[in-house]
C-alpha cells in the first residue's frame, strides 16, 4: 500500500509518500495564498491510497478532502523516529511555531511545548531579519558561521529586532556580526524552550530553520553534543504522517 | 419560566429593549453582544450530540440570561427584595437568602469592552477583570446594573485593586479573604461575614435569624448537593455528559433561582442516572477522559473546553470555582444558635482551595483525588493569562501529577480567539499524547 503524508505548513507544503515502509517519494512548494490549489498540485502528481494531513493547515484539508488529521508534534515523533531511532528529543522550528518535543524509548511523545503567542526566533524572523541585512536564506547562516563577534540582539519582537539591526548597520556594525547576533538570541530561545522539555541525546533537529548551518553550529555546542539533521529537515512530519496512515 | 423553542439568543422572543433602557445598559452594544453570543451559543452547544434532555432548560434559561432572568431581579426588587451581585464563590449566599436577597454572578466571562477597561487598567491584567471591568463601563451587563450592593473579595492584587475602581462607577464592599488557613485567618475570616452579616441587615432592613439562615443554608447546600450528584454521574466510564454541557449547568449555578434550578438539576440527574444504567455515554469507550484545573470558567467563556471536546476527548470534570471548588463542600446542618450557624460558613468557605491561599496543598491532594476519582487520561491545566496564583502554582501541580504519573498540558490564554490555532496543535497534541 501506498500512503502519503501532507504537511501544511505556514510557509511550505510537504508531501511525502511511503511505501513498504520507505519512503519512494516527496516534494516541497510554498504555501502561497492559495494553500488548496498548492496541495492539490503536488498531490496530482503523484499516486496512492491512502493520505494523512498534518501541520497547521490540517484542518483545512480535512475539511477539503474528508481526510484523517494528525498533529505535526505525533508527526514529528514518528517520522523523527523512522529516521532516527535513538532519537530521544526533537526540536522543529518551522515558519511560525518552535516545537520541543521528548519521546519516551518506545518513540512515544511524553512531553512537549510549543510557542503559542509569539512567532518570534522562527524561520519567518530569519526570513525578515535576513532581508533587512540584504542577504538571502541560504546566504545569511553561512555568513553568521563566518562571524565570530559578540553583538547582542535585545528584541525578539520581529519588528522591534528589525529596527535594532538597522541601527546597528547605522553604528557601522559588520553585517556578519549582526548576523551571528541574531543567530544566537535564537538559539537562547531555543535553548530555554529545550530545557523546559528535554535535551537528551540524540536531538533531532527539523524544520526548515534546521537547513541553517550556523544554528547547527551554535546549538551542538551549547548542548554539548551532536545534533542530527536529516538530509531533508522539512519533510519529517510529512513522512512521519505518510508513516502513521499506514498503521 | 416557560419553554421556549427559541435557543441561542440570550434576549429570548420577547422584547427586554425598555427594561435594559430603564437599566442603562448601552443597546447598540449589548444587542451586538447578544448576537455574538447567541451565535457562539450554537456553534458550541448546539451543535453537540446526544444531548440529555434535561439540558433544554439550561438552554432555555441561557436564552433569557439578560431577559426574563432580569425581569424576575426586577419584579423580586419590587417588592422590596435586594439582588445582590458577587464576582467570587467565596461570598456566602446563605446570608444573602437568609435576608430574601438574590445572590447573582456577575458578567466577567467574554472579551468585551476592553478598550473601555484597558482606559483604567493596565493591559497586561487578566481577562476576567478586564471582562467585569469592561461590562460595567460599557453598560452591557445587566446584572451589576440591577444589583443593590456589588460584593467584592481580596483573592487577588488585580481584583483587590480593580474593585477600588469599580467602586468609583458602582458601590463596591469588599471582603477580607485571609491568605493562610491559621486559627488567627479564621478569626479574621468569621468577622468578615458577621460583618458582611450586618451590612445585609441594613441593607435590606431585615434581621438574619436562626430560622431564616437555616433555611438559606439548606437552600445553598440542596444546589450543591444536586450539583454534587451531577458530578458523580460523571464519574460514570463513559460519560453520559458532555463536560461542556456540565460546565453549563454549574455556570447557570450563579445565575438562576436557587430552588427551581436544583430541581432542574436534579431531573438532569435522574435522565443521567437512567443514561449511566443502560451504558450510554456521550462519547465512545476509550475517549480519552480529562480534568480541567485552574481558573475559573465564566460564562460564556467556553473555549478551552469546547477545543478539548472537538479534539477526541471528553472533560469529566472541572477543578475549578465554576465547578468542584464551589461546590464539593457543604454548610453543617447541626448548627442549632446563630452562632453556631456562622461557625459552620466561617468553616466551610475556608475550606476552599483557592490558588491564592498559601500554602496550598489541599488543592493539589484534591487535584491527585480526583483525578483517581474520576479516573481521567491527563490534566489540562488551565490558566487564565496574568492570574499569577494559578499560573504560578501549575508548577507544583505539575511535579506532583508527575510524581503519580498523570501528564498534565499546561495552558495560559486568555478570552481571546489569537491563539485558537496553537492551542488547538497542542491540545489534540494532548489528546494523541494520552490515548497512546
Amino acid at each position: 500500500m501506498r500512503t502519503a503524508g501532507i504537511d501544511i505548513g505556514s510557509r511550505t507544503i510537504k508531501l511525502v509518500i511511503v511505501e513498504n515502509g520507505q519512503m519512494i517519494y516527496s516534494a516541497i512548494t510554498d504555501t502561497t495564498h492559495d494553500p488548496l490549489k498548492q496541495c492539490k498540485r503536488l498531490m496530482d502528481q503523484v499516486s496512492f491510497d491512502k493520505i494523512l494531513a498534518t501541520g497547521y493547515g490540517r484542518h483545512f484539508f480535512e475539511t477539503h478532502f474528508d481526510t484523517p488529521t494528525v498533529t505535526e508534534i505525533k508527526a514529528f515523533a514518528r517520522g523523527a523516529k523512522a529516521l532516527f531511532p535513538s532519537c530521544r528529543t526533537i526540536l522543529d522550528i518551522g515558519g511560525q511555531d518552535t516545537k520541543a518535543i521528548a519521546l519516551d524509548e518506545r518513540g512515544n511523545v511524553s512531553k512537549f511545548e510549543m510557542n503559542d503567542r509569539c512567532a518570534a526566533g522562527t524561520g519567518m524572523f530569519l526570513e525578515v531579519i535576513a532581508k533587512t541585512l540584504g542577504y538571502d536564506l541560504d546566504e545569511f547562516g553561512k555568513e553568521a558561521l563566518k562571524a565570530d563577534g559578540n553583538i547582542q540582539i535585545n528584541s525578539m519582537c520581529t519588528v522591534f529586532a528589525q529596527s535594532e539591526v538597522t541601527s546597528l548597520l547605522a553604528r557601522r556594525q559588520r553585517r556578519e556580526d549582526i548576523a551571528r547576533g541574531i543567530h544566537l538570541a535564537i538559539l537562547n530561545r531555543t535553548l530555554s524552550l529545550l530545557k523546559r522539555v528535554s535535551t537528551a541525546p540524540d536531538i533531532v533537529f527539523g524544520g526548515g530553520v534546521a537547513k541553517n548551518p550556523c544554528l547547527k553550529s551554535l546549538l551542538k555546542d551549547a548542548l554539548g553534543c551532536e545534533v542530527m539533521i536529516p538530509k531533508d529537515p522539512q519533510i519529517i512530519g510529512a513522512y512521519g504522517a505518510a508513516i502513521i496512515a499506514g498503521d | 419560566m416557560e419553554k421556549s423553542d427559541r435557543v441561542g439568543s440570550a434576549s429570548g422572543g420577547k422584547d427586554y429593549r425598555l427594561m435594559w433602557k430603564e437599566l442603562g445598559l448601552n443597546l447598540e452594544a449589548h444587542d451586538q453582544l447578544l448576537n455574538i453570543l447567541g451565535q457562539a451559543y450554537k456553534d458550541i452547544y448546539m451543535t453537540q450530540e446526544n444531548r440529555p434532555k434535561g439540558m433544554q432548560y439550561l438552554d432555555f434559561v441561557i436564552s433569557e440570561a439578560h431577559g426574563l432572568r432580569i425581569e424576575e431581579l426586577m419584579d423580586t426588587k419590587k417588592k422590596g427584595n435586594k439582588v445582590v451581585g458577587t464576582f467570587c464563590v467565596y461570598m456566602p449566599e446563605e446570608l444573602i437568602l437568609s435576608v430574601g436577597g438574590t445572590c447573582v454572578g456577575l458578567c466577567a466571562g467574554a472579551e468585551i469592552g476592553i478598550d473601555e477597561a484597558e482606559k483604567v487598567l493596565p493591559r497586561n491584567t487578566c481577562a476576567l477583570i478586564k471582562s467585569f471591568m469592561g461590562f460595567k463601563l460599557a453598560g452591557l451587563c445587566p446584572y451589576i446594573q440591577a444589583s443593590d450592593l456589588v460584593v467584592g473579595e481580596t483573592t487577588c492584587d488585580g481584583k483587590k485593586k480593580a474593585y477600588e475602581i469599580l467602586n468609583d462607577y458602582k458601590e463596591t464592599y469588599v471582603m477580607e479573604i485571609p491568605q493562610m488557613k491559621t486559627e488567627r485567618d479564621k478569626v479574621l475570616w468569621r468577622g468578615e461575614i458577621v460583618q458582611f452579616k450586618e451590612k445585609l441587615e441594613q441593607l435590606t432592613g431585615r434581621k438574619v435569624t436562626e430560622e431564616n439562615l437555616r433555611q438559606g443554608i439548606k437552600i445553598s447546600n440542596d444546589k450543591r448537593r444536586a450539583l454534587q450528584r451531577l458530578s458523580t454521574l460523571r464519574k460514570a466510564i463513559p460519560s453520559p455528559i458532555s463536560g461542556l454541557d456540565a460546565l453549563l449547568v454549574n455556570q447557570i449555578a450563579f445565575y438562576d433561582d436557587p430552588l427551581r434550578f436544583t430541581k432542574s438539576v436534579n431531573d438532569l440527574c435522574d435522565e443521567l442516572e437512567e443514561r449511566v444504567k443502560n451504558g450510554f455515554g456521550i462519547t465512545k469507550n476509550g475517549t480519552p477522559r480529562i480534568l480541567v484545573s485552574g481558573s475559573p470558567m465564566a460564562v460564556p467563556n467556553w473555549k478551552v473546553p469546547y477545543i478539548i471536546e472537538t479534539s477526541g476527548a471528553i472533560v469529566v470534570a472541572e477543578e475549578s470555582c465554576v465547578g468542584e471548588r464551589s461546590t464539593r463542600d457543604l454548610v453543617k446542618e447541626d448548627g442549632k444558635t446563630l452562632d453556631e450557624m456562622i461557625d459552620a460558613i466561617t468553616d466551610r468557605y475556608l475550606k476552599i482551595d483557592c490558588a491564592c491561599f498559601t500554602p496550598n496543598k489541599e488543592r493539589i491532594d484534591h487535584i491527585i483525588q480526583l483525578a483517581k476519582d474520576f479516573k481521567v487520561d491527563g490534566v489540562i491545566h488551565y490558566s487564565i493569562q496574568f492570574c499569577t496564583p494559578y499560573t504560578v502554582e501549575a508548577h507544583k501541580v505539575e511535579k506532583a501529577l508527575q510524581k503519580k504519573g498523570i501528564p498534565m498540558l499546561k495552558i495560559e490564554t486568555d478570552y481571546g480567539m489569537e491563539d485558537m490555532g496553537q492551542l488547538k496543535t497542542r491540545i489534540e497534541a494532548f489528546v494523541e499524547m494520552v490515548r497512546g
